[in-house]
């Protein structure tokens, strides 16, 4: 029985070392794809800078606020900023040439310098943007959040207009109706002590120093393993790939089982003395034994030429390895159970990869996807192995934090494996 | 040494084999015959314990093969229809892997290919790999799997499908030399002068079911004529009374195809003489005279009333 089922094990990766192309698309097309992807993804090894956000400023107002506003965001390094008409800023963020716009309308400087202390009508700023990049929008939400507060303070407090901004403001809490005495004096207090501060250069700072600003500066840092350790790009999309091709072969394999059940090789098993768990054991073996070797060469690649080191736990790594491979095997043999022809079957089977591949975030991160959708990819196990192999190639897993990935794989694998044993056709018809 | 005892399969609605029956002694050759179609690979298949049947009983040696591992397995060598090689490995190594799932490794199995690779003629392509050789040599080749775990019984599924003849003669020389080693065979085939070289009995399927089961004098006795007149006719055009030949005591059936003309007789020393006297008393003289014996084509023509070819 050993020696069948060595056999067996042994047919297949011959089969597999002498088929040309099982070699391009098991090792050279899933490097060359992750290289790609990495690059992308981490600016080319640090040397290249990273994508700035594009965004068109339309100034309308071409007040002292507004152009502070524009010079704020031209100099944050996240932003490629440029002056445009808001006709032509709608019409590239619909053609998609530029992700955002803001708009900042006439009178914006003067309304947002009064409604600084009163509850006079607010101005709005417009800001258009691409509804296909939401996290861009986010993000320049925030900065634009940032530099209305920080421009107008600045204006109030020390800008040339700010003295006529007070008087002004004076004169409408002075006449509103709906404001109390005592309120009316509280801010009438206030908006002298802003006016004594103005007069006072040495107070005021002078023009680029004061107004509201961040009560703190931000110090950024990349978490990773180590302090040391910087983020490597390559770690994510080799992870990412390797999945994704280990899958397809998986698949692969569960096909070429359906085929050989159409060919004369499958009556020469079942009339051979041998079991069904030796035949479609041995396949399983052979299956995780050839991805493993994929996944250790895949990585071996990215570690010789772009440095992507085991920041983890080694042994956490091969066993994430190992059990993904053990679910990808198990995998292929569900599908030759389930499948009815080679042909059908294969479509069938690459769309099911690609959205495993693409909901386990071995394309892009998890996180971009709704929440609801996020909680969903928790049921595939695609997501455990590429948040698995991130975990111990990154972000510094030890062996025992990979453990719950390693069960859910093992866990899917033999649920795999029982509904191949169970659906799968032994039969042979006449 | 095989019995066959009342078997069915049936897919669904469809009853692939109805009550098949048969055996065979040890050294014998039972040829399948049918169709395609008829049941045989399902009747193969059965035997070699690939598909259990629904009902019937299959005894090698004696006993039936109860599971997947049974070591009766071990008595049976099965050459499929289909080539059931690895084009992208090289014989031996081919041969090594199917001599590993009957437990042959080390020097049994060496010994046993090259055993096997002597018998079909290619151990002089032992190392070369499937996907160059020939259609005849794969075939070969694929008779050589079956042979490695020295199997009492040997079933052929058409073992000589799409080769040319040179190759089919070679075959039918290796199947030979096993029955002369003591070999049963059973042959699986649609070709007529295959049954008729190779095999001691006939058992003639159609639509799951034996029609007949008989060597193949016995076959031919079941025949209405044991012999067949060609008559090349001098002048056969316009006017032939045919159907006055066919009244004739010794004519059993009577075709004219131009100047050809097909007189079947039971007995070709009485019936031969007076038929050609028929003609030149009649006026229709003839120019050249043969007689032969009807093939199993014809054999099964009577039987089932379609083509083997159908």
């Amino acid at each position: 029985m050993t020696t069948a089922f060595l056999a067996m094990v042994r047919k297949d990766l011959r089969i597999f070392i002498r088929d040309r192309r099982a070699l391009i698309i098991g090792f050279v097309a899933p490097i060359a794809i992750a290289s790609f992807f990495g690059f992308v993804f981490s600016g080319g090894i640090g040397r290249t800078p990273v994508s700035r956000i594009k965004v068109l400023f339309a100034d309308e107002d071409q007040s002292s606020i507004s152009r502070d506003m524009f010079a704020q965001f031209e100099s944050n390094n996240s932003l490629d900023v440029k002056a445009a008409s808001r006709e032509q800023a709608r019409e590239a963020v619909r053609k998609g040439s530029a992700p955002v716009a803001v708009v900042i309308p006439k009178g914006f400087g003067d309304q947002a310098g009064r409604s600084m202390f009163t509850s006079s009508a607010k101005p709005s700023i417009g800001v258009l943007y691409d509804p296909s990049h939401a996290p861009e929008h986010g993000m320049v939400q925030g900065i634009l959040t940032g530099t209305v507060m920080q421009a107008v303070s600045r204006e109030v407090f020390g800008g040339a207009g700010g003295q006529k901004l007070l008087e002004k403001q004076r004169e409408d809490i002075e006449a509103s109706p709906t404001l109390s005495p005592a309120v009316k004096a509280s801010l009438l207090a206030l908006l002298g002590s802003v006016q004594n501060v103005q007069s006072t250069p040495a107070l005021s700072g002078g023009r680029g120093r004061g107004g509201i600003a961040m009560p703190a500066e931000m110090h950024e840092e990349a978490v990773t393993a180590r302090a040391d350790v910087k983020y490597n790009g390559y770690a994510h999309s080799f992870g990412g790939m390797g999945v994704q091709f280990v899958l397809f072969l998986g698949i692969d394999m569960g096909i070429s089982l359906l085929l050989q059940k159409q060919r004369g090789l499958w009556k020469r098993f079942r009339a051979a003395p041998v079991s069904r768990w030796l035949v479609l054991g041995s396949r399983c073996v052979s299956a995780t034994v050839i991805s493993t070797a994929i996944m250790l060469m895949l990585f071996a690649f990215a570690r010789a030429v772009y440095g992507v080191r085991i920041e983890g736990s080694v042994a956490g790594f091969l066993v994430i390895c190992l059990a993904f491979s053990l679910m990808t095997g198990a995998l292929g043999l569900m599908v030759a159970a389930l499948g009815k022809t080679p042909e059908a079957t294969r479509g069938i089977s690459v769309l099911f990869t690609l959205v495993m591949v693409m909901l386990g975030g071995a394309w892009v991160p998890t996180f971009i996807f709704p929440e609801w959708l996020q909680r969903i990819t928790i049921a595939i196990p695609t997501r455990w192995a590429v948040d698995g192999l991130d975990g111990v190639v990154w972000r510094g897993y030890r062996f025992t934090d990979s453990l719950p990935a390693v069960a859910v794989l093992v866990g899917f694998a033999i649920l795999f494996g029982a509904i191949a044993v169970n659906r799968f056709g032994w039969d042979e018809a006449g | 040494m095989l019995e066959v005892k009342a078997v069915t399969k049936r897919y669904g609605s469809i009853t692939a084999v109805d009550g098949v029956s048969f055996s065979a002694g040890k050294g014998e050759t039972i040829g399948l015959l049918g169709p395609n179609g008829a049941g045989k690979t399902t009747t193969v298949s059965m035997v070699a314990g690939i598909t259990r049947p629904d009902s019937g009983e299959i005894l090698i040696e004696g006993q039936a093969i109860r599971r997947d591992t049974d070591p009766v397995k071990q008595r049976i060598g099965l050459v499929p229809q289909d080539l059931a090689l690895y084009d992208e490995l090289p014989a031996i190594e081919n041969l090594r892997f199917f001599a590993a799932l009957y437990d042959l490794d080390g020097a049994k199995a060496k010994r046993a290919i090259g055993e096997a690779l002597a018998l079909v003629g290619l151990s002089d392509r032992a190392k070369d790999r499937v996907s160059t050789f020939s259609g005849g040599m794969k075939r070969r080749l694929n008779l050589a799997a079956a042979l490695l775990h020295d199997p009492r019984i040997l079933l052929l599924d058409e073992p000589t499908v799409g080769v040319d003849p040179q190759s089919r003669n070679a075959i039918f020389e290796n199947l030979e030399t096993l029955r002369a080693r003591g070999k049963t065979l059973i042959y699986t085939t649609h070709y007529m002068e295959e049954a008729e070289r190779l095999c001691d009995r006939l058992v003639v399927v159609d639509h799951g079911r034996v029609i007949a089961n008989d060597t193949l004098h016995g076959l031919y006795r079941l025949l209405p004529i044991t012999n067949l007149l060609l008559i090349e006719l001098a002048d056969g055009e316009g006017g032939f009374p045919l159907d006055e030949v066919r009244s004739l005591p010794e004519v059993k059936s009577a075709e004219l195809d131009k100047h050809a003309l097909k007189v079947g007789v039971h007995d070709l020393s009485t019936g031969a003489p007076r038929i050609l006297q028929w003609l030149v008393d009649h006026g229709h003289p003839y120019q050249h005279v043969v007689s032969e014996r009807p093939d199993l084509e014809t054999v099964f023509l009577s039987l089932t009333g379609r083509s083997l070819r159908d």
